[in-house]
This record gives structure tokens, C-alpha cells and sequence, in this order.
């Protein structure tokens, strides 16, 4: 199946009808746990993920040996989040690296100065995969981070970016153009600061088209900042209509 | 802007997957049209309500939109510039990719042509237009369903915007939308849906501005035809060929119909490996060269042999019924042929039950006169006699006699005896010169068709000047001795050399390339149409150019006292002809001189001349000759072919006069220096992309390959070693017989023959070992000469430019899997050039041999069971003398009475005949005449002279008179060769 489709039309849309800078549909909600300190849920496009914060609170054993801010991720996919359900266990290897990615790209948002000798734990699951896990996964996190009300920097958020066999760079890849063929960049960013915090890439391509494809997952990103922002004070409405705060905003 | 949906679709993976994918519908995807007043149109109108067409059956101006099986079948009238304003869905558009990817190449030509007015609708992500699945309904009725659909919406949508009253003021008629399908329950529901629908004949035939259209049409029954028995078993469906093939019960493989026989073909099995033999029609069951068919293996007591009768099939005529008296020809050729199956020669024999998949293409032939007048039903006889004969309908049968045609064929009934087809177009008048090229071109798969205008755009404008900022970026060679050295009337060069001495005594030498890379810039449409040709064919007296004639005869070539770019490879050697320092640079040359190979040798040999041009020149051949002795010793090989030049008449292009190439010393010289340039730059580009670097290999033969050559040369008195190249090129030079100065040069032929092909390819997908070239004794090599007739060469250049910093990488120079696809297009494309340039020299000898009869000297290459092979060095031909052997099962007994009998000997392989013994290598004379008997194969026949054998040989012109009537053979000994002319 890979590398048989030709990842834009001529028509100038892609597989599922999008044209090449258009983000999936975005759904997203805050608190949507009682139990951890945040929780968020996450939709873009078919790949949907959850994920909660525990803390900021006393790192546990040697940890606290070190006067920094301990950020510890766990990512896991679900049983059921591919069309092939395969039982995926907890450790393994590309969860473990996504961990490693999204711990890498978290400390560079979260106000870690703030938090000496502490921890905060994040969990994200991801329930459906249909590409783009990772970030989808970060910014589901971010969304929980704001929602227990941990400082950050600002919206650290991700965006995956591709090009097509005619060289127009695409926003927000699915699974289907994952797979494909074509290369992938991912691109975790603070958009305001127009700093990548992280940086990936699946497949080689020639470096003239690498500005373009970061510029397209940046563009992406502050697309992505701006819906995740409108959640959070649509959220911030809602809890706050009861105390009044409504007017503030 | 967009609205999101989803749809979920089951495959099949083994086990049952359901997979779930997003599918966004739109509301900006715009209908293309210049009536519409709702869509927001960002793109010029691809519709266009200027263009009416006239038909009987819609009398209003109207769009088309076609079904899938409208594309398949009748893409023939389609790409005859008639239908216009035609909507093309994306929904009919993925079906026919799905189904053929050859049609779907050539409709998307079409659709790429902008003065055709197509438009491409992409109704499966419109919001209106999108049909889901209902549950039950195959994928083929929701692409029905979905095609009305949008059909259906787009009349409303254009009705909607044609009612305002400003049109009706106008006066014009509506513009209505029409359903094209050839599915007649497609065309009941859409009936009843109320869409105007058509099939496509009705269509064609109510254009009354086109009757000629009508031919085209791809019929898949002939209208009023005798519902005759079935002549063929029925073929089994595709259920059951799988579910046969999978339980092992058929064989898969490719057809392959014999050139000789039409009632006998055999089937590629991978399992055996000589083939199924399948003989006779029903077995045959109406596969035809090249389809990919399942066999059904026959019980072993039913086993036959090939026979080894040449059958062709008799005239027959478009109304005829099959007579019984041919249906007796062909089961007495069956009996016979079982009967001569000696259990020994017997091999798995089988019949054809299924087509797996159809390799229909489109043929080349002419139409067989017909007999009654006014019939529109015709028989078409294809030029390649593997194919069967095809019915077609056509109005212009008149035109078309004595005319080669093109021919496709759309269905083979049970019921028919040949296949139905279409007239496709026709190329021109039979004997033609011009005709007979574009029959070369189109059988080679040459793309020959004229350089589109978007090609054309990226030449550079003219004047074409060199810029300061050229030579600021060029090394400036304009002072140096640089000439060229090519064949007369060479104006595509490409190579040009200079040497000269350097103060330390040593000599710099540079080669001199043509830097096509510098106009062709790699990802545009030039360089993908150059890619695509892959190579300049040349055919006799006509040259068709991988690139833009601009570029090949003008700004790329290097001719004498004008300023051009070029690629150089410089080298210091020393007088030993050792390569001491070597460097690649762009640079600006003004060739002094651009000479003919003869004119060069004049010069070298003329030692009154004493310029710099004769000095460098003496000395580039000084060293050449030492490269060359370098080369021979390490084991490379001097191969012989037969090359011949036609001297050309310039007006009716028919050739004059042959002459054999003649090799000079200058040839030789030059080729020695592309060698050497060519070896540096593979070492260097090698050494710079591991991974991806454009090479070129000749692998070497198998030692089986050789065998006839051994034997050849034992018989001989000469033993050929064939251990390595080495050996070889030893003992070849070994073969040298004093009474007969020809043979070493036919013991050289022979080898050629041996030879396997040499190939392009990528560095990174052998190992290093693997890079060898055989005919060269090279380690590595690659094709850097010769950028304007070759694309491989242009590749090269890009990567030797990238690895000295003269020119910037680019994404797809690092691909491999790309490059690799482009070398495995190259390897075919140089194939088919060959054989195409082949070819031409062929037609042209039989064209000089036209109402010639001439006798000529000729020497026995092989003797064969039932003939000579015969080569006559004059014209480099080679053709076969047929014997008659005494062992033949079929006329025995007329031919024992005749004295005149050959036997061949299979230990030293000879025939005698009396007491003339024919050896191989034996000289011989022969008469060559050209049989036209059949206008579509014009054969040249060979007829031996001397040694005279009487009864057998053909008078010698000296005693014509009475000799001719004493040794024409009575009627019971008539050879084979009196009876190939009947």
C-alpha cells in the first residue's frame, strides 16, 4: 500500500479532501476527570487522546535530591486505537521514546523555576490512532497542564508537516498519508516565542523544501494555539459563569 | 470552508479489517463551468458554453459527463479532438486508474489538454455530490449511484443559474448536462431519475458533423450479426481461474503465439521451462500474444510436439462462415502433427481455459481487400503475425487500402472467429518512407510525437548570449587547441578534445563535454520529456532527438569557432600515457575546428602540417594508441558487427548506395578518450554517492552463452578459451586464417553474439563486485560522453556538478528507488532503440533491393539443419539460404526422387550435397533478390550462386540463355525455396 498514492491531487486536495494547509477538525475539552488535578481530552481529526496531570507535588525518594522540577510522562496507546488490535504493552520501545519526547518538550514550557524539588506526573493515552499521535498527545497534555493550573511559559503546542511528491509542503498528517510514502516532520513549538522546543523527522528529503515544511507545522501550530486557546477560556466561562467571572474575560 | 463527515470502508488483509478514515466534504470545490454565477471561481472556466456541438440527439447546447465504461471502451473517440466541455468526476476518474492504468494515462492527457475544455469535478468531496455506501450495494452501483448523482446536480446547479432573466433576454438555449454510459441499466435509472442520458454510439452517431467518428467507436457486438454457434469453448470466470490456480489444478503464464504457425503458441510456466506447448484453435481459445492466461495441463498420453509446418492463415473474407474445408486443413495439420510426435520429442502440452488478464494493445497492419462493395465490415491483417487477423467496421475503406492502420481490439465473442476492433487512425500509405519510420517508431515504443509547447518554455530564449556572470563562474578555455572529431554530417556534437604539452614535459589532455545540464534543469517539463525519450534514436536518414532541437544541433553542440559551455575532464599524463592528476570543471570552450574522422587522419598523417592542431592531434593519437594496448592487455574485448552507412537520396529518401563503415585510426582515438573520461568520472561520482551514483555494468555471460562459438571455432582447427575476458580477447586474436581474411572479423561477430546486454544502474543497489564491465575489462563505468543524445549522461553530469560545488543538489539527484526507476526506463529505452535503428536498416536494404537482383560474396556463418546462415560483408546482411534435407516427413517420397539432397552432418556440422560440402566460415556467392509477395513482410531472398550445384544453384548470368530452361526444375523438384515464392 505505501508510497502508491499520490499524497495531493492535481485538484490540489489530499487523500481525505483537505487541501495542503488545512488542520484536521479539532475538538477539544478541559476537566473532563474529577480525580487528577487536570485532565483534558483531545480530537484531531480520528486520532483522539486523553490525558491527566497529577501535582505539582513532593518528588518521591531520591528525586528530591535535585532542586529542579521533576516532569515525568507516560504514553500508552490503547488495545483498541488501530484498526488491527494489537495488545501493546506499556514499556515498550516507542512509548518509552514518546515519553522521552514529550518530557523533552514540556520542561521547555513549564515554568520549572516555580516548582522546586517537586514533580508533576502527566498520563496520556491515546484511545484512537490515526496519525499524528504524537502531537496530538503534547497537546492534549498542555491542555491538562493548564487545567491543573501548572505555570507555563506558554501554550507549548505540536504539529506534523509533509510534503507532497510536487514539493507543496502539507499540514497535519494522517495515518493514511503516514503511510503513504512521503516524509514526516514533527515540529513541538512555543508559536508566540517562535521557539521549537522539538523537532522530528520520519523520512529523509532534499534540505531546500526543510524551511518551507517548518514553516507549514509552525503555521500549524499557531493554528492549533488559537483553537487550544479558545478552549481554554471557553472552559474558563464555564467554570467561572458560577463566580461570576464571566465578565472579566 | 469544509464540513467533515466520515465514512468507514471493510478490506481485506488477510483477516477482515475495518478501517476508518476521515472523508471531508466541501463547499468550495467549484463546477468549472463560465455560466455559473454561484461557485466562486478561482481558476480560468475549463467549460466553456462557446463550444456547441451539433447533434441530432440533443438540439441544445449541453455538457457531457461520462461514465467509466465510456472512458475504457471508447477512449479512441476520445482523443479525437470532437467532444469537448465534457465532466470528468473524480469518482470515474479513480475507476479507470483502478482498472487500467494505460488507458488512464492516455485520458489524462486528454484532460491536460486545455483547449479540449475537460474539467475535473471532484464530485467525492463536494458536499452535495458525495454518495455513502448504502448497506448491500456493491461498490460499482454507488459509483453508478454517485455519478447520477453529480450528474444529476450539476444540470440543476447550471439551470439554476441560467433562469435569470438577463440569459432568457439573450435568446440563448439552456445549457443541459448529458450522462454518457454504455451500462443500460445505468442508463434506465438515470432515465428514470430524469437525467439526460445517451450510450456513447448513439452519441457518436447523431454528431452528424463526424460521420468518420463512427469508425472509432469500440464495438463490443456487431449489430446485426448472425448469431453463430460458438466456435470456442467458453472461457471459465475469474472465480474459478483463481480458485483453479490457487488449488495448483491451472498454471499462470504469458501467451506467447507462434510467428509460424497460427494454430500453435505456447504458455510461460514458471514450473517447466520450455513451456506449455498449445495447439490448435479451440486450445489456443482466442488468447492473444502476450495475454495472461490459465492452462489446463493435458494428460501426458496426449502430449504433442511442436510442429515444424508454416502455416498462415488463408484470406478470408468479413461475411464469410467458416467453410468446412478449412476446419478439415486444420485438423489434418493437428493429426499430422500428432502423428510425427515421436515419444521423444513429445513436450507438456495443454489447453487455455482462462485470460487472467488481457495485454490488448494497439496493432499495426493493413485492411485486406474485400470482395463485395459497399461493405463496411472489414478484415484487418496485423503486420505482426503472432496476431490474429481483427474485425473491424469502417466507412472509409476505399481511403484505406494500400494504407497502414492502426487497429485496437475491444472483444473476442465465442461466436466469432476473430476478434472485433476499431479503427484507431491511419499512418499512410504502404511503401512510404515516412510511413514505414512511424511503423519502426510505434513498434518500438518510440516517443516521437513533436516537443508540446510547455517543453518548448523552458528553452532558452533567443538570442542566447553568454553573460558575465558565465564566465565569472567558468573556467575560460577559449585559447586552447580544442576540436572535435565526429562521423560527416554530424551536427549534434557532443565531445570535443584538446592536448597539449605541458613546460614539466608532461602533456595535459582534456575532454570536453557538451554541458547540456546547464539548459536542462532537473524536476522541469524538458527534463522530464528528455527522461522520458531516454535516448536520440537514430534511424536511417532520420534522427529523433531526445531533446529540443535548439539544444541538440544548436546551443549544446560544440561547433567549430563558436563559444560554448562545456563539461571538461582535464588529465596530466605523462608520456607514457599514466594518468598523474585528473579535475572536473564547468568552463567556456571555442572549439578551432570541428573535423570528420577523415579529415583528422588527413591531418595526422600529413607531416607538412605542423600547427598546433596537427601537434596536439598527433599526439592525442600517440596515446590513444597506448591506452589502447593498455586496455587489450588487461583483457578488454575488440568485438566485430557488421555496420553499414546508406548513402541517402536527400529528396525521396531512398537509399542509393551502401557502403560498410570504415573504422580509421582517429575513430579509434577518440573513442579512447571518451573511455578514459567515462572511467574517471565513474570512479569519482562512485566515490562521491555511494548510494545513489549512475553506473553502467556489462555483466558477464553465462559460459553456456559461448558454446556455439566453441563449437564453431573447433571445427575449425582454433580453440576459443572462455574462462575470462582475458583468455578470450587472447585467443580471439588467435583465430587468424591466411587463405580467409574475413574470418577473424566473423569469428568477432559470433562473440558479440554471445555477449549479454550492458545495463544502467544505481551504485547502491549492487555490490562492488558487481559493477564490472565485461566488453571493457573496467572495473567501473558510467556514460558521461554523450549528454545530448543520451539522459543517462545528463544524470551523470548533475551528480558530478553536485560533487565539485558547480551546481546546487537537488531533492530528487539523492533518491534512489527514483533514479533507479529512471535507469530501469533507460535500459528499455536504449533496448528499443537499437532494435529500432535495427529495423530501419533493414527496411532500407529491402528498399535497395527493390527490382535489384545482384550477386554477391558471401561467407557460411552457420550451418543449420535445413539452411546456411549466410553473411555478404558488402551490406553487413545476414540472411538465411534454405536447403532441402532428405530426411523430411512431409513430401518424402517427391523428394527422394530428386537427386539434389542435402544431408546434413550433425558431428562437424556441414552439409552435402553430392560433392560439394559446406563447412561454416566457407566462402560462398549468392543471388539476392527481394520477394514483395507479401506487401507487409518484404523478405530478401538469398539463392546460392557458387558453388554450383546443379538443379539447386541459380544460373550464373554468363550462361543464361538455354541454361536457365535445361536447369529449371521439373515440377517434382521444386525446391523449398520455388515454393516459398508461390
Amino acid at each position: 500500500m505505501a508510497g502508491n498514492f499520490e499524497l495531493l491531487s492535481e485538484q490540489g486536495l489530499r487523500l481525505d479532501g483537505r487541501r495542503p494547509h488545512e488542520l484536521r477538525h479539532i475538538k477539544c475539552k478541559l476537566g473532563v476527570f474529577e480525580q487528577p488535578d487536570g485532565s483534558a481530552y483531545m480530537e484531531q481529526g480520528n486520532t483522539k487522546v486523553l490525558a491527566a496531570v497529577y501535582g505539582p507535588h513532593q518528588a518521591k525518594g531520591k528525586k528530591t535530591e535535585s532542586n529542579d522540577v521533576i516532569i515525568n510522562c507516560q504514553y500508552s496507546q490503547a488495545t483498541f486505537s488501530t484498526a488491527e488490535r494489537k495488545n501493546r504493552p506499556r514499556g515498550d520501545r516507542k512509548s518509552l521514546e514518546f515519553k522521552m519526547y514529550l518530557q523533552q518538550a514540556l520542561s521547555a514550557a513549564i515554568k520549572s523555576e516555580l516548582y522546586p524539588r517537586s514533580q508533576i506526573d502527566i498520563y496520556v493515552e491515546v484511545l484512537q490512532a490515526d496519525g499524528a499521535n504524537y502531537a496530538v498527545a503534547l497537546n492534549a497534555a498542555t491542555l491538562a497542564l493548564i487545567d491543573a493550573g501548572i505555570c507555563l511559559n506558554e501554550f507549548i503546542v505540536a504539529c506534523t508537516a509533509s510534503l507532497s511528491k510536487s514539493n507543496i509542503p502539507l499540514t497535519d498528517i494522517s495515518h493514511f498519508e503516514e503511510v503513504s510514502g512521503g516524509p514526516k516532520l514533527t515540529v513541538a513549538a512555543l508559536p508566540t516565542a517562535e521557539k521549537i522546543a522539538f523537532l522530528e523527522m520520519s523520512e529523509r528529503f532534499h534540505i531546500d523544501h526543510l524551511e518551507t515544511v517548518i514553516e507549514t507545522a509552525m503555521a500549524g501550530c499557531r493554528e492549533i494555539r488559537d483553537i487550544l486557546e479558545a478552549a481554554v477560556k471557553e472552559h474558563l466561562v464555564h467554570m467561572g459563569s458560577a463566580a461570576d467571572w464571566a465578565r472579566v474575560c | 470552508m469544509q464540513t467533515l463527515r466520515e465514512f468507514t470502508r471493510k478490506t481485506k488483509r488477510g483477516n477482515i479489517l475495518k478501517i476508518v478514515r476521515e472523508h471531508y466534504l466541501r463547499d468550495d470545490i467549484a463546477c468549472g463551468s463560465d455560466l455559473c454565477r454561484q461557485c466562486f471561481q478561482n481558476e480560468v472556466y475549463h467549460l466553456d458554453s462557446r463550444h456547441e456541438i451539433q447533434s441530432s440527439l440533443f438540439k441544445f447546447p449541453h455538457y457531457l459527463v461520462l461514465d467509466t465504461n465510456v472512458v475504457l471502451d471508447q477512449i479512441d473517440v476520445l482523443e479525437e479532438d470532437v467532444l469537448r466541455n465534457v465532466v470528468v468526476l473524480t469518482t470515474v476518474l479513480n475507476e479507470v486508474k483502478h482498472k487500467s492504468s494505460s488507458i488512464y494515462k492516455r485520458f489524462n492527457e486528454i484532460v491536460h489538454d486545455r483547449t479540449r475544455n475537460f474539467y475535473v469535478f471532484v464530485n467525492e468531496h463536494h458536499k452535495d455530490t458525495y454518495a455513502d455506501r448504502e448497506p448491500d450495494e456493491t461498490a460499482n452501483d454507488r459509483n453508478d449511484r454517485a455519478i447520477r448523482l453529480a450528474t444529476k446536480w450539476y444540470d440543476n446547479h447550471l439551470q439554476a443559474s441560467q433562469s435569470s432573466k438577463e440569459f432568457e433576454r439573450n435568446g440563448r438555449a439552456v445549457t443541459r448536462v448529458v450522462l454518457l454510459t454504455d451500462d443500460a441499466g445505468n442508463r434506465a435509472k438515470a432515465e428514470a431519475e430524469g437525467i439526460l442520458v445517451a450510450s456513447a454510439a448513439d452519441y457518436v452517431k447523431s454528431l452528424d458533423d463526424f460521420p468518420l467518428l463512427l469508425d472509432k467507436l469500440s464495438h463490443k457486438t456487431f449489430e446485426n450479426e448472425k448469431k453463430g454457434l460458438p466456435q470456442y469453448p467458453a472461457h471459465l470466470s475469474m472465480k474459478e481461474l483463481l480458485e483453479g490456480l490457487r488449488q495448483k489444478k491451472l498454471l499462470q503464464g504469458a501467451f506467447q503465439a507462434s510467428r509460424e504457425n497460427y494454430l500453435e503458441g505456447s504458455v510461460n510456466v514458471e514450473q517447466f521451462e520450455k513451456g506449455i506447448l498449445i495447439q490448435g484453435r479451440e486450445s489456443l481459445n482466442r488468447a492473444v500474444d502476450g495475454d495472461l492466461v490459465a492452462v489446463e495441463l493435458l494428460p501426458e498420453e496426449e502430449w504433442s510436439a511442436p510442429s515444424e509446418i508454416v502455416l498462415e492463415e488463408k484470406n478470408v473474407y468479413a461475411d464469410e462462415v467458416p467453410s468446412e474445408e478449412r476446419a478439415e486443413d486444420e485438423k489434418d495439420m493437428l493429426k499430422q502433427v500428432r502423428a510425427a510426435a515421436s515419444s521423444a520429442e513429445r513436450t507438456p502440452t495443454g489447453r487455455i481455459v482462462g485470460i487472467v488478464r488481457r495485454k490488448w494493445r494497439q496493432y499495426c497492419g493493413i485492411l485486406q481487400p474485400s470482395l463485395i462493395e459497399d461493405t463496411n465490415r472489414h478484415i484487418f491483417v496485423p503486420a505482426d503475425r503472432k496476431i490474429p487477423r481483427i474485425r473491424i467496421e469502417t466507412r472509409q475503406a476505399a481511403k484505406l487500402q494500400n494504407q497502414r492502420i492502426i487497429v485496437t481490439i475491444d472483444t473476442w465473442p465465442r461466436n466469432s472467429r476473430y476478434p472485433h476492433g476499431h479503427f484507431v487512425r491511419s499512418l499512410g500509405p504502404l511503401g512510404d518512407m515516412a510511413t514505414e519510420n512511424e511503423v519502426i517508431l510505434l513498434e518500438h515504443d518510440v516517443p516521437h510525437c513533436k516537443f508540446s509547447d510547455e517543453v518548448l518554455s523552458f528553452l532558452p530564449k533567443m538570442p542566447w548570449t553568454i553573460t558575465e556572470e558565465d564566465y565569472a563562474k567558468r573556467v575560460d578555455l577559449r585559447d586552447l587547441y580544442i576540436c572535435s572529431v565526429d562521423p560527416p554530417g554530424c551536427t549534434d556534437i557532443d565531445d570535443a578534445l584538446h592536448c597539449r604539452e605541458l613546460p614539466n614535459g608532461n602533456l595535459e589532455v582534456g575532454v570536453h563535454i557538451a554541458d547540456v545540464s546547464h539548459f536542462i534543469r532537473p524536476g522541469n517539463a524538458l527534463d522530464k520529456e528528455a527522461g522520458a525519450r531516454g535516448t536520440t534514436v537514430y534511424l536511417v536518414g532520420k534522427r529523433i532527438d531526445m531533446v529540443p532541437e535548439l539544444l541538440s544541433s544548436n546551443l549544446c553542440s560544440l561547433v567549430g569557432g563558436v563559444e560554448r559551455f562545456a563539461f571538461s575532464c582535464v588529465w596530466e599524463l605523462d608520456k607514457e600515457a599514466n594518468v598523474l592528476d585528473k579535475r572536473f570543471h564547468k568552463s567556456v570552450i571555442k572549439s578551432k575546428r570541428a573535423m570528420t574522422y577523415e579529415e583528422a587522419q588527413v591531418i595526422i598523417d600529413d607531416s607538412t602540417q605542423q600547427n598546433e592542431l596537427a601537434k596536439s592531434l598527433r599526439n592525442l593519437n600517440k596515446l590513444a594508441k597506448i591506452l589502447k594496448k593498455r586496455r587489450m592487455d588487461s583483457g578488454a574485448l575488440v568485438l566485430a558487427s557488421p555496420e553499414i552507412r546508406f548513402q541517402v537520396d536527400s529528396e525521396t529518401h531512398e537509399p542509393l548506395e551502401v557502403e560498410v563503415k570504415q573504422m580509421r585510426e582517429t575513430n579509434s582515438m577518440v573513442e579512447e578518450f571518451m573511455l578514459l573520461a567515462n572511467i574517471t568520472v565513474a570512479q569519482h561520482i562512485a566515490n562521491e554517492f555511494s548510494e545513489c551514483a549512475v553506473l553502467r555494468r556489462h555483466p558477464r555471460p553465462p559460459p553456456s552463452n559461448f558454446d556455439p562459438l566453441v563449437k564453431a571455432a573447433r571445427y575449425q582447427g582454433f580453440q576459443v578459451d572462455t574462462e575470462s575476458g582475458l583468455e578470450l580477447a587472447h585467443s580471439l586474436d588467435k583465430c587468424v586464417k591466411a587463405d580467409n581474411p574475413y574470418f577473424n572479423t566473423m569469428i568477432r561477430i559470433l562473440t558479440t553474439r554471445c555477449m549479454m546486454q550492458a545495463v544502467y544502474f544505481i551504485s547502491g543497489s549492487l555490490q562492488k563486485e558487481e559493477f564490472f564491465h565485461y566488453g571493457l575489462a573496467a572495473p567501473i563505468y558510467t556514460h558521461f560522453t554523450s549528454p545530448i543524445r543520451r539522459y543517462s549522461d545528463i544524470m551523470v553530469h548533475r551528480l558530478l556538478a553536485a560533487s565539485i560545488g558547480a551546481d546546487s543538489t537537488y531533492a530528487q539527484l539523492l533518491e534512489r528507488k527514483a533514479n533507479e526507476e529512471i535507469c530501469h526506463n533507460l535500459n528499455y529505452r536504449h533496448k528499443m532503440a537499437q532494435y529500432a535503428g535495427r529495423a530501419s536498416v533493414a527496411l532500407n536494404t529491402h528498399l535497395f533491393f527493390r527490382g535489384k537482383e545482384e550477386d554477391e560474396e558471401g561467407y557460411v556463418l552457420f550451418v543449420r539443419k535445413n539452411a546456411l546462415q549466410v553473411l555478404i560483408p558488402k551490406y553487413g546482411l545476414e540472411g538465411t539460404l534454405y536447403l532441402k534435407s532428405d530426411k523430411d516427413g512431409k513430401d518424402g517420397v517427391e523428394r527422394t526422387k530428386s537427386e539434389i539432397v542435402f544431408t546434413f552432418n550433425e558431428e562437424d556440422y556441414t552439409q552435402r550435397c553430392g560433392n560439394v560440402v559446406f563447412h561454416s566460415f566457407d566462402p560462398v556467392t549468392v543471388r539476392l533478390s527481394l520477394d514483395s509477395t507479401n506487401v507487409q513482410h518484404e523478405k530478401l531472398i538469398f539463392r546460392l550462386v557458387k558453388p554450383y550445384i546443379k538443379g539447386f544453384s541459380v544460373e550464373t548470368t554468363t550462361n543464361e540463355t538455354d541454361g536457365q530452361a535445361v536447369a529449371t526444375p521439373p515440377p517434382s523438384k521444386k525446391t523449398k525455396k520455388d515454393k516459398k515464392k508461390k
